[in-house]
């Protein structure tokens, strides 16, 4: 089952909206109704799904449609045609009493401008959602408290609004909707009024609260590298209608159409690529009980200068080089005692960006451990034609 | 142009005489008694007050709310309406200001919301607005006598049908001002509309119908030497009887007590608002 569903959603704006959408199933474009009828068609026989517990990013320009569509799924906007199904029930056919209470105890909203209420307090905007369900003053203050707890913001609960930075504003935004305590976040453009360092905080600590609270986060930018970073899933929105719909790698690797790759070309990749898509699995690796003699011969076979030593669990130990591999067999010392482990050890999900500089530095490749255990090891040149590669192929397709 | 006659005064006058007040007469003298009732009260009330408190407390309420220098008007302003004798003048003008204002606000402030809710409203509310604001206010003043009779309930009325429109206008535009994130944002929370408007458009927008009220009492004041023609007492018929014996000092002793009070209970409300 998924937490929202969307069904052949479409809305136009205009005079006569039945009139456009006969035009639509037609196959006319939004450029022609709009020259025939003077109706815009804001969102055009749109579907697509999103799970529980997942952050789907709808991404595209604007005048794309986006912000209409993200009204479409509460309602603050009426749709002309399809369904919007929230825990399989659908929203669009709810009258005014049920949508209220949909609103209310599945639904919460981040603004673009913020939207918080100016002649209250931070808690009292964090508690305001709460305050209209009738929940005693205590019990709402105390989880509007938690809430701004959540989002850093403990001891401006007396503050108000316009004593507060951008960024700031928009965690009293971000705590408000959290207050609630409601499984879905729409989140329309949220970050984007804010400055880029703030941005980028605000979207590490947006997948912090993520890991933790696992709400289902449905998230507008215009930011392709919001979107990259943020989703787990990614739709890329044109004319009212999603192109393309898949994550990140399979939006950069895959691009659906001349749009999608044109939109995709400027990436910065090192920021999207990360360790699991350059790293490479060894191809030798000596094991702790072989001994040095094993292990030169190895390296012999490979023809390569050094080794990583695992133990039989493939948990990494260290690192031999022949130099010291040789040493340690004639001068009879155990290969324990020239294991180095002076090179960089990294996670699968680091991104690349962040191994470029170690890269340069070492002249040994970066490991890859999963709990300790050896997963996978990334050269220098890996690195480099992880990036350059994926630009070619890119290029390739666009042309 | 000469041969298309509109019978407008005809129509009128056969109106009022053959129909209005005949079958609303009762209607119109049992309002006329109530709002006879609560002007007298209001009046009584003021006067019932000893000057000196009254005082004092106009004063300490200007300088909490105005500052310093408004409060020492309002203490020079008091002062000046004792000494010429017109302290009881002025609170029969308070009180028919009062009642005219409570009047407007009670009927101005949700007209003002319903404008600003329903197209079909606003457009139907534009011009009688228009044409309460523009009409000379003598116009309404016979058929006001006809209606109410002589003394403070038709200038309660007159002065109703010429204050009314700024706080019909003012709380309008208030509620149309609140921004569009704002509305969203409390709509996506799931208020209802009354928690919309009581939670978040009326204080979104109560400087600005504060604002309002203000101009509806100045639009009152500004009526009280009017209204004295058609028998309302207070400081405009010291004016008017200035006029008419050709007493110009008491038509200025009169006319700057009105003016003093204006002063002092325009920077008195403009502080309310500002205070919100």
């Amino acid at each position: 089952m998924s937490k929202i569903n969307v069904q052949e959603l479409t809305k136009i704006f205009g005079s006569s909206p039945k009139e456009g959408l006969n035009y639509l199933e037609q196959g006319e474009t939004k450029d022609k109704i709009l020259e025939k009828t003077g109706m815009t068609v804001g969102v055009n026989r749109t579907s697509f799904s999103v799970e529980a517990g997942e952050i789907f990013v709808i991404m595209g320009l604007s005048g794309s449609g986006k912000s209409t569509l993200i009204r479409l799924i509460n309602r603050l906007i009426d749709p002309t045609d399809g369904n919007v199904l929230i825990d399989d029930e659908d929203i669009t056919k709810m009258d005014k009493q049920t949508l209220t209470e949909t609103r209310r105890e599945k639904l919460g909203m981040v603004f673009q401008k913020f939207g918080l209420f100016p002649f209250r307090t931070v808690l009292a905007n964090v508690a305001y959602g709460l305050e209209i369900q009738g929940v005693e003053k205590s019990k709402r203050e105390e989880q509007a408290r938690r809430a701004i707890e959540d989002v850093g913001l403990k001891g401006y609960e007396n503050s108000y609004p316009d004593q507060l930075s951008g960024g700031m504003q928009q965690r009293v935004g971000l705590a408000r909707a959290l207050a609630n305590d409601t499984d879905i976040l729409l989140m329309d453009e949220a970050f984007s009024a804010l400055d880029p360092l703030i941005r980028q905080e605000m979207q590490d600590e947006l997948l912090d609260l993520q890991n933790k609270l696992n709400k289902t986060v449905l998230f507008i930018t215009h930011d392709l590298d919001e979107a990259l970073k943020l989703g787990d899933r990614i739709a890329i929105m044109k004319d009212g209608r999603i192109v393309q719909v898949g994550t990140a790698e399979q939006i950069l690797e895959h691009p659906a159409d001349e749009y999608v790759s044109n939109f995709v070309k400027d990436v910065d990749r090192s920021k999207v690529l990360t360790a699991a898509h350059v790293m490479k699995k060894p191809a030798v690796l000596a094991a702790y009980k072989d001994g040095p003699r094993v292990a030169v011969r190895k390296m012999e076979e490979a023809g390569v200068s050094s080794i990583f030593v695992v133990d039989k669990t493939k948990r990494l130990i260290g690192l031999l080089t022949i130099d010291d591999a040789i040493k340690a067999y004639k001068n009879d010392i155990s290969m324990e005692e020239v294991l180095r482990t002076d090179y960089h050890s990294t996670r699968q999900d680091t991104p690349l960006h962040e191994l470029i500089a170690y890269a340069a530095e070492t002249k040994y490749p970066i490991t890859v451990t999963e709990e300790g255990r050896l997963t996978g090891i990334i050269s220098r040149v890996s690195i480099l034609s992880g990036l350059v590669l994926g630009k070619e192929k890119e290029e390739v397709s666009a042309v | 142009m000469k041969n298309l006659h509109l019978p407008l005064e005809d129509w009128t006058n056969s109106f009022v005489n053959g129909w209005l007040l005949p079958e609303l007469g009762d209607f119109f003298n049992q309002l006329s008694d109530g709002i006879e009732l609560i002007v007298d009260g209001v009046t009584d009330g003021l006067l019932i007050v000893p000057p000196f408190l009254l005082t004092f407390i106009v004063v300490v309420l200007s300088f909490w709310l105005a500052g310093k220098g408004v409060g020492l008007f309002s203490l020079a302003g008091c002062i000046y309406l004792g000494a010429v004798d017109l302290w009881p003048e002025a609170m029969q003008t308070v009180a028919i200001v009062i009642v005219a204002t409570l009047l407007s606000v009670i009927i101005g402030v949700p007209l003002g919301i319903i404008s600003a809710k329903n197209r079909f409203m606003n457009q139907l509310t534009r011009p009688v607005l228009d044409f309460m604001q523009t009409l000379p206010s003598f116009v309404y003043l016979i058929p006001a006598i006809l209606l109410f009779g002589l003394g403070g309930v038709p200038a309660v009325i007159s002065t109703f049908i010429f204050a009314t429109p700024p706080a019909v206008r003012m709380t309008n535009l208030g509620i149309r001002q609140v921004p569009e994130d704002i509305v969203e944002a409390s709509k996506a929370f799931g208020s209802t509309t009354w928690q919309m408007l009581f939670k978040v458009e009326l204080p979104m927008s109560l400087q600005t119908i504060m604002a309002g009220v203000n101009q509806t009492i100045m639009l009152a004041l500004s009526m009280a030497v009017i209204a004295s023609m058609i028998g309302a007492p207070g400081l405009g018929s010291t004016v008017l009887s200035g006029i008419s014996n050709v007493n110009v000092g008491l038509g200025l002793t009169g006319g700057l007590g009105i003016v003093v009070l204006a002063i002092i209970i325009d920077r008195l409300t403009q502080g309310i608002g500002d205070k919100l």
